[in-house]
C-alpha cells in the first residue's frame, strides 16, 4: 500500500482548484501544483517574491532566475501576469486576499492547526518563511503531504507536537492515501486511494477518522473514470 | 548637479565598519546585490549583522562572507538552503552565528515601517507561535495581534536593473522584491544596477524606487 506518487496528489490539488481562485503555492509538493492546472482553467498563482499569474515551469534553456516560486526554482509568467513588491506581495497574504493557501507540513491536528515551520530541535536550522503570514492570511489552507512520517509515525493528530505555525487554519489535507477535510468534528475522509481501506488509514492516523458518506474514489481527474469528484473551497 | 553615481566599488561601500547592520535586497539570489557583497567581502569588515529575506542557498555570496567568519548575526525569514546543508547550518548547529528568525510578511512590514517613520505595528501573523513569545499582544475586534517593532539598518545594499544618476531605479520582474523598501530603511543606501542611463530615459509612470531613497549607484559591468 502506497497510494498516490506526488505528481498525483500535487494534480488532484490542481484540479479541485476553482476558475478565478488566487493561490500561494508552497514550497516543495505544493509548488508542482503549477505544473498541472487544467488546461482552459484561469487560476491565479501568486509567489512569495511579487509575482501573480504565474505559469509552469519554462522549457529548458528558457529559464529566467528573477521569475521564480517559493522555492526558487524558474516557473513563467502567463499573459495577464503582473509584478509587485515584496511588500505588497504580503499585503495580498496578510490581508486576506489569497484565496487558497497550499502548504507543506510537518503535522496537522484535527483541530486545523498547522505545524511546519521546525521541528524543536536547537541545532537545526528552522525555516519559516511566508508560512506564518500564509495560515494567519490566506482565505483557507490546504495541505499537502506524505500521510506518515518517514519512520511510520503519523502526521494528522488529535494535538500537534511540533512548534505551531498557526492555529486552527488548515481546511483540508491532500495526502498519498487520503483527501481529508477538517471540519468541526474533525476529521472526514472525503476520498480515499484505491489500494487502501478505511480501517488501515485510521490505523496510519494519529487522531480519530469519520468517513463521509459521500466518500469517493481519490485520483486524479484525468485517469480518473467517473466524472463525480466535486469541486469545493 | 545631482549626480548619485559612482565609479569604483571603494566609492560605492565608503563608510562601511564592522558592527554594521546591512539590509540586502533580494530573494535567494534573485535581486540580491551580489557584486556589492563581494565588495563587503574584500573590504574585510566584521561583526556583520545580515538582515536579507534569506541567508545563503549554498554556494553564493553569502556563503562566501559566512565562511569568512564576517557574518555575526542574519535576521531572516528562510535561513535553510534548498539543496542541502549549508555554511549557516554548520554554524548555527555549533551556536556560531545568531538568528533572529522573522516570518517573511512580518519581516518586509517591520523594513517597510523603518522606512515608513512608523514605530511598529500589530499583525495576527504568529499569534499563539513561539515567535510571538515575549511581544506584546492585543485583541483587536476579538482576534488576536503581535506587535513588532520597525527595522532599519546602518546600510542598504540593493539590486537594480536600471538607474540614472537621480538614483530613480527600475528592476527586472522578481528582483524588485524587498529592494524597493529597504531603500528607505538604511542611513546609506547605495544601488548596484546592470546599467546606468541618462536622465530622463526612465518614464516617470514606470520608476519604481524614486531617486530620493538612493545614496550611491554602482554600474557592475557585465
Amino acid at each position: 500500500m502506497k497510494g498516490l506518487n506526488r505528481k498525483d496528489i500535487a494534480r488532484i490539488a490542481a484540479e479541485d482548484i476553482p476558475e478565478g481562485f488566487c493561490v500561494n503555492l508552497g514550497i516543495g509538493l505544493p509548488t508542482m501544483i503549477a505544473d498541472y492546472i487544467p488546461f482552459g482553467r484561469e487560476v491565479l498563482l501568486h509567489s512569495e517574491q511579487g509575482l501573480l499569474g504565474l505559469g509552469p515551469a519554462p522549457e529548458a534553456g528558457q529559464e529566467d532566475s528573477d521569475i521564480v516560486n517559493a522555492g526558487k526554482l524558474p516557473v513563467t509568467l502567463l499573459k495577464g501576469a503582473s509584478i509587485f513588491s515584496h511588500s505588497d506581495s504580503f499585503l495580498m497574504i496578510r490581508g486576506g486576499h489569497i484565496d487558497i493557501a497550499c502548504l507543506g507540513a510537518f503535522q496537522v491536528a484535527e483541530n486545523g492547526d498547522l505545524a511546519n515551520w521546525s521541528t524543536g530541535s536547537l541545532t537545526e536550522t528552522p525555516g519559516v518563511g511566508g508560512a506564518m503570514d500564509l495560515a494567519a492570511g490566506a482565505s483557507s489552507v490546504w495541505v499537502l503531504m506524505e500521510h506518515c512520517q518517514k519512520d511510520g509515525a503519523a502526521r494528522l493528530l488529535e494535538r500537534c507536537a511540533y512548534p505551531l505555525t498557526g492555529h486552527k487554519c488548515v481546511t483540508r489535507i491532500y495526502t498519498n492515501l487520503t483527501l481529508v477535510e477538517v471540519t468541526p468534528q474533525g476529521f472526514v475522509v472525503q476520498r480515499i486511494a484505491d489500494d487502501i481501506d478505511f480501517i488501515t488509514l485510521q490505523k496510519l492516523t494519529g487522531a480519530k477518522l469519520h468517513l463521509s458518506p459521500n466518500c469517493q474514489p481519490y485520483r486524479p481527474h484525468s485517469i480518473s473514470d467517473d466524472d463525480t469528484l466535486s469541486v469545493k473551497s | 548637479m545631482i549626480n548619485k553615481r559612482v565609479d569604483s566599488m571603494a566609492q560605492a561601500l565608503q563608510g562601511i565598519k564592522d558592527g554594521d547592520v546591512l539590509l540586502i535586497g533580494g530573494f535567494g539570489t534573485s535581486g540580491q546585490p551580489t557584486e556589492l557583497l563581494a565588495g563587503v567581502l574584500e573590504l574585510g569588515a566584521r561583526d556583520l549583522t545580515l538582515v536579507a529575506n534569506n541567508t545563503t542557498m549554498g554556494n553564493d555570496i553569502v556563503a562566501d562572507l559566512m565562511r569568512a567568519n564576517r557574518v555575526k548575526k542574519c535576521v531572516c525569514s528562510f535561513p535553510r538552503g534548498l539543496l542541502g546543508k549549508t555554511i549557516f547550518d554548520e554554524l548555527y548547529s555549533a551556536g556560531k552565528i545568531e538568528l533572529e528568525l522573522v516570518p517573511q510578511g512580518t519581516l518586509a512590514e517591520r523594513i517597510r515601517a523603518g522606512a515608513a517613520g512608523i514605530g511598529g505595528f500589530f499583525t495576527r501573523t504568529a499569534a499563539g507561535t513561539e515567535l510571538a513569545r515575549g511581544k506584546e499582544t492585543r485583541l483587536i475586534d476579538g482576534r488576536e495581534y503581535v506587535f513588532e517593532k520597525p527595522l532599519t539598518g546602518d546600510v542598504a545594499l540593493i539590486k537594480a536593473k536600471k538607474g540614472d544618476r537621480w538614483g530613480n531605479l527600475v528592476y527586472h520582474r522578481g528582483a524588485r522584491v524587498n529592494n524597493p523598501a529597504m531603500a528607505g530603511a538604511a542611513k546609506l543606501v547605495v544601488a548596484q544596477v546592470d546599467a546606468f542611463v541618462e536622465l530622463g530615459e526612465l518614464d516617470p509612470e514606470h520608476i519604481v524606487t524614486p531617486g530620493l531613497f538612493i545614496d550611491r549607484l554602482f554600474e557592475v559591468k557585465k
